[in-house]
């Protein structure tokens, strides 16, 4: 092995590439080696049925970190908006929809109380939600054994919530750590709107609205709202995969080279630091720095191996909350659906199927217990109405996020597959009657099938479960929180490090930084 | 544990119970893990005498015991332990500390290599659940078979002497951390040289069932060589005069302490030599390797305290008057052997250096009253009794 100065990334994911970007063009020789055939991780656009082409798992763009963006020169390389600022519709099976947006109601039956407390609502989560969003860019504390910069970063956490104002931090200390039920249910009277509410709240999370952690869950979803990403809800032109190529061409335009088709079998080590990593094929690649876009789990307990690591720490990360709960849903349809009571302009907002917190509560119920809820809620797009690359003419696609859909499953995967696919379309056919006879194709992926795709242990799209015993400098884990791994020259950058996932982007950033200054330290 | 009923019963027998508690005239016990033990069968005096005069037996079956195989066994101890285990030949026993990923000791015990790939690791504290979360990822079984083992150990001059009356021939070759095995009652007696008394001594492990012809044919045979049962506080005043250090009295575990200054690491207590920085990856090595960057906070030293009153739990001061409080006597007694008062101490860095000016206050009770005295302490180097017979091979009859 010759090379001593080459940095190795494993995955080709948003952060990978991220990573990758900063690392070169701060003139590291950065080599990106992805398993799969294509760059973009759980952020690519791929073909489900001939001529459908949908966002394979992350569907929508809400977090990506502005300041990435202008860096990095996205727009420049091709990033292009399909549609910004989309508006969130929360359905009603009697055809009385809320038309949500910015915290007004747009459209619908809404007592005034409600409206009211909805402004109220709504400005009093984006703050909250900047106090995460200000840590994004940040290196967490660490929380034993640091120097001053560790505690002013500690310091400037607290503080960040003192300046809220004393009323604000109480109700935020108040409110962090309970459920999004309660708190709805204090503010609001409308049942359809907490049920749309707390959707947002504990999408993609192992949590249901009475579960503790999901006023924290949302305030991290609104968290690039509330620092200020453009666009808000957004469907990048060509899908997610867009995002991805982007971050691949700016990588590539600052000198890292982009390796696909490149599973990595094991990290290389020389004593107690990294030298490189081995190929699937065989093929060993010399490395005096491996940086990890896969999760922590896959990346510390196979990639490495736990006895290179110590016990403590193999502990902490066997106990990784990483099952994921949401499935993905893909439909090929030959023609628009038609919702029930709703204007035709709004089909291609995002479409929420919560109608009140029971039901999210009930939906969850089933998961608990290792099956799939048999009346899921849903996140629905339809990308094709704004982005015509998806579909061939006249016909669509739809994507969806079905919930709830546990990891350990009671049945075997097919059956609970094909049963959720069934219960996912009678609730369909509730809202949009008629749907069913418009599929031509469908897909549908059960966190076991995410873990397979986009090999994420657990099928979890954040890594692990963003929760206050797994967030900031306690994520992954204490100890590991600044992406630096307890072996010389590995480090993380993947969504199960601070601030996770969503594509955003800032995980890879951050983790850039980190390898930088351990240098300039060295 | 494998009767199911065994929750009724709150504190177990030894196998050698019914020989142990007939010689037991003082009828003092304690409670050691799960097992009665004996403080003291006769006199302690004259207990503590056979250990340094003639030979004394000592039933350590209550010790933690564990049975560590499989083709990972090596590479697990060597993630697990600090030192290298791989020098650790078959038949060899070494002395060994394992930390917690700070780097400090949450037990010290003793690895026996009993035949290729297969080892016993002794600890003083439960090591289950530690040595099963450490297992993850290595091809390895760990049970704890405490209660499969009979164990007794044979300590003094005229130990060596016994056994060859018993017929272990040729055990006087064995050196010292050596193994070896004899047939015994149609099973195997294993024997190693080893022991908690700094003293020529053996170990004698068999099954359960043949506990009480091992005890019977020790005794017989050792009657001429002045062979007595020892308790709990004779070999506590031997242990100390060898230097060895106790959990829970010396050190507190690490997974025990919710203060994190209560931890020790080996450095810190004078176990660097049991810490070897070469293997890649053991527990504790990056904050062992900062701890030698940094420095300790802490040092264990051996004191030779002055006058004759043992220093019991004793504050260490840095002057006689006025002086400030640098750490504090973890065990003390008067030494027959060394005929000195005998203390180790955990002392804040710097102190301890040899030549430091340090004194103890010691506290003791004569008929009922209290009294208080300053005495100056001498750091000793080296432990404070180590006759040349603890380690001459052959090992002499005395």
């Amino acid at each position: 092995m010759s090379n001593e100065t080459r940095t190795v990334i494993i995955g080709a994911g948003h952060n990978g590439l991220v990573c990758a970007a900063y690392l070169a063009k701060a003139g590291r020789d950065v080599l990106v080696v992805e398993a799969s055939n294509r760059v973009g991780g759980a952020a690519i656009t791929r073909e489900f049925a001939p001529g459908f082409r949908v966002s394979a798992c992350a569907h929508l763009s809400y977090l990506l970190d502005a300041s990435i963006s202008r860096e990095l020169g996205l727009a420049e390389q091709g990033l292009k908006t399909a549609r910004a600022d989309l508006r969130t519709v929360a359905l009603d099976s009697n055809g009385n929809h809320l038309v949500l947006h910015g915290g007004q109601v747009q459209s619908g039956a809404l007592m005034e109380q409600d409206r009211a407390a909805l402004r109220d609502y709504q400005a009093r989560m984006l703050r909250f939600a900047r106090v995460l969003g200000k840590q994004h860019n940040r290196r967490p504390p660490r929380l034993l054994g640091g120097d001053r910069s560790e505690l002013i970063a500690a310091a400037a956490l607290g503080l960040d919530i003192r300046r809220l104002g004393r009323e604000p931090m109480r109700e935020f200390l108040r409110i962090a750590g309970i459920n999004i039920f309660d708190v709805l249910e204090e503010t609001f009277e409308s049942s359809l709107l907490k049920g749309a509410l707390a959707f947002d709240a504990v999408l993609g999370t192992n949590l249901a609205p009475r579960s503790n952690n999901s006023v924290l869950a949302l305030l991290h979803r609104l968290s690039g709202q509330a620092i200020g990403v453009s666009g808000g809800l957004s469907l990048p032109e060509g899908g997610m995969g867009a995002v991805s190529e982007a971050l691949a061409k700016a990588a590539s335009a600052n000198g890292a080279t982009v390796r696909t088709g490149s599973a990595v079998a094991r990290i290389l080590l020389e004593g107690d630091r990294v030298s490189g990593v081995e190929l699937e094929s065989g093929e060993q690649v010399a490395a005096s720095t491996v940086i990890s876009n896969a999760d922590p789990a896959r990346t510390l307990l196979q990639l490495l191996g736990a006895r290179h690591l110590e016990t403590g720490f193999v502990h902490r990360i066997r106990h990784l909350r990483t099952k994921g709960m949401a499935a993905k849903l893909h439909l090929a349809l030959d023609a628009l659906p038609s919702f029930a009571g709703l204007q035709p302009d709004l089909a291609g907002e995002r479409l929420v199927v919560a109608p009140d917190l029971v039901y999210l509560e009930h939906a969850f119920d089933h998961a608990k217990y290792g099956e799939c809820s048999p009346a899921p809620a849903l996140e629905i797009t339809i990308p094709s109405i704004h982005d015509r690359s998806l579909a061939p003419a006249g016909k669509h696609v739809l994507s969806a996020i079905v919930q709830y859909a546990p990891y350990d499953l009671r049945a075997s995967t097919d059956a609970a597959r094909a049963k959720l696919l069934e219960a996912t379309l009678t609730v369909l056919e509730r809202y949009a009657p008629g749907l069913r006879r418009q599929v031509v194709a469908s897909e549908l992926l059960l966190p076991i099938d995410i873990e397979r795709e986009f090999r994420i242990t657990g099928g979890h799209w954040h890594h692990g479960e963003l929760a206050l015993d797994q967030m900031l400098m306690l994520r992954p884990v204490p100890g590991a929180a600044q992406y630096a791994m307890p072996v010389n020259g590995l480090y993380l950058c993947g969504a199960g490090c601070h601030p996770g996932g969503g594509v955003m982007g800032s995980a890879g950033k951050n983790a850039a930084q980190a390898v930088l200054r351990q240098e300039r330290a060295a | 544990m494998k009767h199911k009923e065994h929750f009724r019963t709150a504190v177990y027998q030894t196998p050698f119970h019914p020989r142990t508690s007939a010689l037991n005239t003082l009828n003092e016990w304690h409670r050691w893990k799960d097992y009665t033990t004996a403080d003291a069968y006769f006199d302690e005096a004259l207990e503590y005498a056979a250990i340094r005069n003639a030979c004394a037996v000592f039933d350590l079956t209550p010790m933690t015991k564990h049975r560590i195989a499989g083709t990972d066994a090596l590479p697990f101890l060597n993630r697990l332990i600090t030192r290298d285990v791989a020098k650790i030949k078959p038949g060899k026993v070494g002395y060994c500390v394992w930390c917690n990923d700070d780097g400090k000791v949450i037990d010290d015990g003793t690895v026996f290599h009993l035949r290729e790939g297969a080892y016993r690791l002794c600890s003083q504290e439960r090591q289950l659940e530690w040595l099963s979360r450490s297992a993850h990822g290595f091809d390895v079984s760990i049970v704890e078979d405490t209660h499969d083992v009979a164990a007794l150990a044979l300590q003094g001059p005229t130990s060596c002497a016994v056994l060859k009356a018993v017929g272990c021939v040729g055990v006087e070759r064995l050196a010292p951390f050596g193994i070896t095995y004899f047939p015994f009652a149609g099973g195997e007696l294993m024997v190693s040289r080893t022991g908690f008394t700094g003293d020529l001594g053996y170990e004698l492990w068999v099954e359960p069932s043949q506990a009480l012809e091992l005890w019977d044919v020790l005794f017989e045979k050792g009657a001429l060589h002045g062979i007595r049962p020892m308790g709990t506080h004779a070999l506590e005043v031997a242990r100390i005069e060898a230097g060895f250090i106790q959990a829970q009295v010396d050190f507190l575990p690490a997974d025990q302490a919710i203060h994190l200054d209560r931890t020790r690491s080996p450095f810190e207590l004078d176990l660097g030599r049991l810490v070897d920085f070469s293997k890649p990856n053991f527990n504790g090595r990056r904050a062992l390797l900062e701890e030698q960057r940094r420095g300790s906070r802490y040092r264990l030293v051996r004191l030779d305290v002055e006058g004759n009153k043992p220093a019991r739990s004793s504050y260490i001061y840095d002057a006689h008057r006025n002086g400030n409080v640098v750490g504090t006597v973890t065990s003390a007694e008067w030494s027959p052997s060394a005929k000195s008062n005998i203390a180790l101490a955990s002392l804040n860095m710097p102190w301890g250096r040899p030549g430091d000016e340090l004194w103890a206050e010691i506290y003791y009770q004569r008929e009922l009253k209290w009294s208080r005295v300053m005495a100056r302490c001498r750091v000793v180097e080296g432990v404070f009794f180590d006759p040349p017979r603890r380690r001459a091979t052959p090992a002499g009859d005395f």
